[in-house]
């Protein structure tokens, strides 16, 4: 009896272990990034880090500033959100709710196909015919910049907002439209004015996981923003997010160099969790 | 009244244009990427593309290594996360009791995944490929840590839907906890494990950031022991490698095309999965 | 059904293991540096492998990066585009030429523009020129495409110019074959680039009217030019297998297979 006791103690330890490998891995990113993080703000002075409009690692005279990066990288989402959601939002509510099935299979199929293509081959195809284009149409001189990576991430988030933006509509209760319907509103109106606003918390969360992945996206941004570590000035400038600024120069960084860039990191680590706390934080007051 | 009539149909018009254009964009986008890939890309499929190994001498390129490591990464990944994964959920599902305990295990997997996979790169680079050098292991550890939340995630609910009743029986009869997890609960989230693995192969294949700094960019052919232990590009960092860095786009959209047909098998089957478990439940 | 499913998937997942047996335990030689030096050690790598049975790897990270690995001990012998500094030297590195290669100016292929000379280069980089119609070619703005901080190929062609740190470019780009590429798509674009590298997307400028061949790189007249150098430390010597392949790569069997990677080697050289 002891001896069975004693096996379900120990495999209640085990699984209490496992439950708790999920805490453990944020806890080592977390400290890990603060030790590697930390070094360089201190040697390089907080405000002339995150407030320093000039980064350059290599010059004889290294300068650190990573304002270009951070405004680069909210310009870039901002711009992917303000094309991608509505879109996305606008696609969505007609799949959900006006679309013939077989269309709504076809199209959600697709939409997960897009989902799951890894970023380097949005990068690919961005590289090859989004660049060159932006070029011809807008007159510039070169196509790779903020423009081109807008367009690339709001096309990356679409499947995203789609998805989330589907299954939330799909969860309102057909109650709210018949009732809609039944009062003598229109279909497109009902949908607009009653199963849109029930499915709210879902699709700002799709919008929320949006700017999450736009944030964090490094490989397809890489491949059409230029990499000039400039300041956003204009919508076609070269930029480098803060992203593929550590992807940048990690391979070949030493030094200051190096931990600057963990720095980087560090800072958008910590972006994105406040992005994520305040986003949930409100999006948790509007349930209530 | 007639105003108002008016423009009621001016909002569903307008909102109807809205609408169609966006699905037409959509669509559009999809059948242009889709078709642009696969038309650049299969053309560019050979047996030879796929059998042998890049050659300087021979001034020829072969996949055959990215390929097979590849198939190394997702084995060494699968085979970690799984029981971790399993056996995290597991416990929130049928140990923890108490509910602060569960939130913040939950709150920790959610964190886990909002974190950019370069961020996940350089921190793999850290923890593992300073110990043990740039090698496929360091990249599966890494991979294992980004995609232990969904394995969780898709186990625990499928562990929901292992009626109460089964458990209770169980323990009616005098099972120990453990006896009652491991032969009524486990054999019931089987698709809900298989789903995970589906989904975290998907997500494994598309992976690149995570992979450049743990795993390196080499292609040697290797067999799984020694390639574990080795430098080694996957498909996704050999098309970025062979993409930006040497020009090569006929190979760069023959590796695309193959990942897209992946892609669309991965998707057809986590589908099929999830159908077959619906059914089941709704038994 | 689903036993037979699983049961397949570990059977092909097995076999897939087992199709490149045969390499357990190969003695190797690990490489590690400057990415225009990679068609170069690609080569005589596979050549080595070919002849001794000794694998070389390769990791292409840098000059920067490949002098560092070398001090830290991560790999056997570093590659570098460019010179060592003294500091480098200082921390008890030395630096064996391998080969020379030429740094290609390169241009969009519509592009009328043939010949450039050094002093046009250095005002084009320090922005000083910025449309082609100041320099012969049709009016638009010149779009210099570049490379990272820490290339060997950045340091070498500034340094040729007489244009160190003082560059101002549209792109910087972290490797030969991207630079290449973004020429050969902007027909405003100009850049710079290993002339082994070079295939015919792009058009290849003449400096001062002498172009970047063999024999001019050997002779010095090309200006812009580069050694390969293979960075070894100083006082501790290099394993067995690593000694062997340094030997090879310096030996004359070697020089063919060198000039076949489009460098030249460093016997060839008479300036």
């Amino acid at each position: 009896m002891k001896k069975k006791q004693f096996m379900e103690n120990s495999i209640h330890g085990i699984f209490f272990m496992m439950g708790f490998i999920a805490v453990a891995c944020v806890l080592l990113i977390t400290v890990y990034l603060i030790i590697s993080g930390i070094p360089a703000i201190g040697k390089i002075g907080i405000f002339e880090f995150l407030l320093g409009r000039e980064w350059a690692s290599t010059a004889a005279d290294a300068k650190f500033g990573i304002l270009p990066f951070i405004l680069s990288s909210i310009y870039g989402t901002l711009g992917a959100i303000a094309i991608g959601v509505p879109i996305g939002f606008m696609c969505a509510v007609y799949l959900s709710k006006m679309a013939p099935a077989g269309v709504k299979r076809a199209m959600q199929l697709a939409v997960s196909v897009l989902a799951g293509i890894p970023s380097v081959v949005y990068g690919l195809v961005g590289m090859l015919v989004l660049v060159p284009a932006v070029r011809t149409i807008f007159g510039v001189p070169d196509g790779a910049g903020l423009f081109a990576s807008i367009i690339v991430l709001a096309i990356m988030i679409l499947p995203t907002i789609i998805k989330m933006s589907i299954t939330a509509l799909d969860a309102v209760p057909k109650e709210y439209e018949d009732a809609s319907l039944a009062l003598g509103a229109a279909p497109v109106e009902t949908y607009f004015r009653v199963s849109v606003p029930a499915a709210k918390s879902g699709i700002a969360a799709g919008v929320v996981l949006g700017v999450g992945r736009a944030i964090g996206e490094s490989m397809a941004v890489m491949m059409v923003a230029g990499n000039g570590a400039n300041m956003p000035d204009s919508l076609f400038q070269s930029v480098r997010f803060l992203t593929t600024a550590v992807a940048g120069e990690m391979s070949y960084a030493s030094g200051l160099q190096r931990e600057a860039l963990f720095s980087i990191a560090l800072v958008l680590f910590v972006f994105i969790m406040i992005i994520n706390g305040v986003l949930n934080y409100f999006l948790k007051r509007e349930k209530v | 009244m007639e105003q108002i009539k008016k423009k009621r149909k001016r909002y569903r018009l307008g909102m109807g244009i809205l609408m169609g254009a966006s699905l037409f964009l959509t669509a559009g986008l999809v059948l242009f990427f889709i078709g642009y890939i696969l038309g650049n890309g299969l053309p560019n499929i050979t047996w030879e593309l796929l059998t042998t190994g890049p050659s300087y001498l021979q001034e020829r390129i072969g996949i055959l290594p990215d390929i097979l490591n590849t198939v190394y990464i997702v084995m060494a990944t699968l085979i970690l996360v799984i029981p971790l994964g399993v056996g995290a959920a597991v416990y929130l599902t049928e140990y923890a009791t108490n509910k602060k305990i569960v939130s913040v295990i939950e709150f920790a997997a959610e964190i886990l995944t909002g974190i950019p996979s370069i961020i996940y790169g350089l921190v793999g680079m850290l923890l593992f490929s300073n110990h043990f050098g740039t090698c496929l292991m360091a990249g599966a550890l890494t991979l294992v840590i980004m995609n232990l939340p969904t394995v969780m995630r898709t186990t625990q609910e499928s562990l929901k839907t292992v009626p109460r009743s089964y458990r209770e029986g169980a323990f009616g009869l005098g099972a120990g906890k453990w006896r009652v997890v491991r032969t009524v609960v486990l054999p019931g989230c089987i698709d809900g494990v298989i789903t995970g693995c589906i989904l975290s192969v998907g997500r494994i294949l598309g992976e690149s950031a995570a992979l450049l700094f743990t795993a390196g960019f080499a292609h040697a052919i290797n067999d799984i022991l020694y390639g574990l232990s080795a430098p080694g590009a996957t498909l996704t960092v050999a098309l970025y490698v062979y993409a930006k860095e040497q020009g090569e786009f006929g190979i760069a959209f023959a590796i695309a095309a193959i990942l897209l047909i992946l892609t669309l098998i991965i998707c057809l089957a986590a589908e099929l999965v999830q159908n077959s478990f619906r059914k089941r439940r709704c038994i | 059904m689903k036993k037979t499913v699983i049961g397949l998937l570990i059977f092909a997942l097995g076999f897939s293991g087992l199709a490149g047996c045969g390499n357990a335990g190969k003695a190797t030689v690990t490489t590690d540096g400057s990415t225009s030096m990679e068609k170069t050690i690609g080569c005589l790598g596979e050549a080595f492998e070919m002849e001794t049975g000794i694998r070389v790897t390769y990791n292409p990270t840098g000059s920067g990066t490949g002098i560092q690995a070398v001090l830290d001990g991560r790999c056997d012998i570093g590659l570098s585009s460019r010179e060592l500094k003294t500091d480098e030297l200082q921390e008890g590195l030395e630096g064996t030429v391998l080969a020379y290669d030429g740094i290609a100016i390169l241009v969009h292929p519509d592009n009328p523009v043939s010949d450039l000379s050094r002093e046009t280069l250095g005002a084009i980089c320090k922005g000083e020129i910025t449309d082609w119609s100041q320099i012969g070619g049709p009016a638009g703005e010149i779009v210099l495409i570049g490379r990272e901080a820490g290339a060997g190929t950045r340091d070498g062609f500034e340094a040729a110019i007489d244009a160190k740190g003082m560059c101002k470019y549209r792109q910087e780009l972290t490797s030969t074959g991207d630079v290449i590429t973004t020429v050969s798509r902007n027909p405003g674009a100009i850049g710079y680039a290993s002339i082994a590298s070079v295939k015919e997307n792009v058009k290849v400028v003449t400096i001062d009217g002498i172009s970047p061949t063999d024999e001019h790189i050997a002779t010095g007249s090309y200006k812009i030019r580069r050694p390969f150098i293979l960075v070894t430390k100083k006082d501790a010597s290099l394993s067995e297998n690593a000694r062997k392949f340094y030997d090879y790569m310096t030996s004359g069997e070697a020089e063919d297979i060198i000039s076949f990677a489009g460098v030249v080697p460093a016997n060839s050289v008479t300036e």
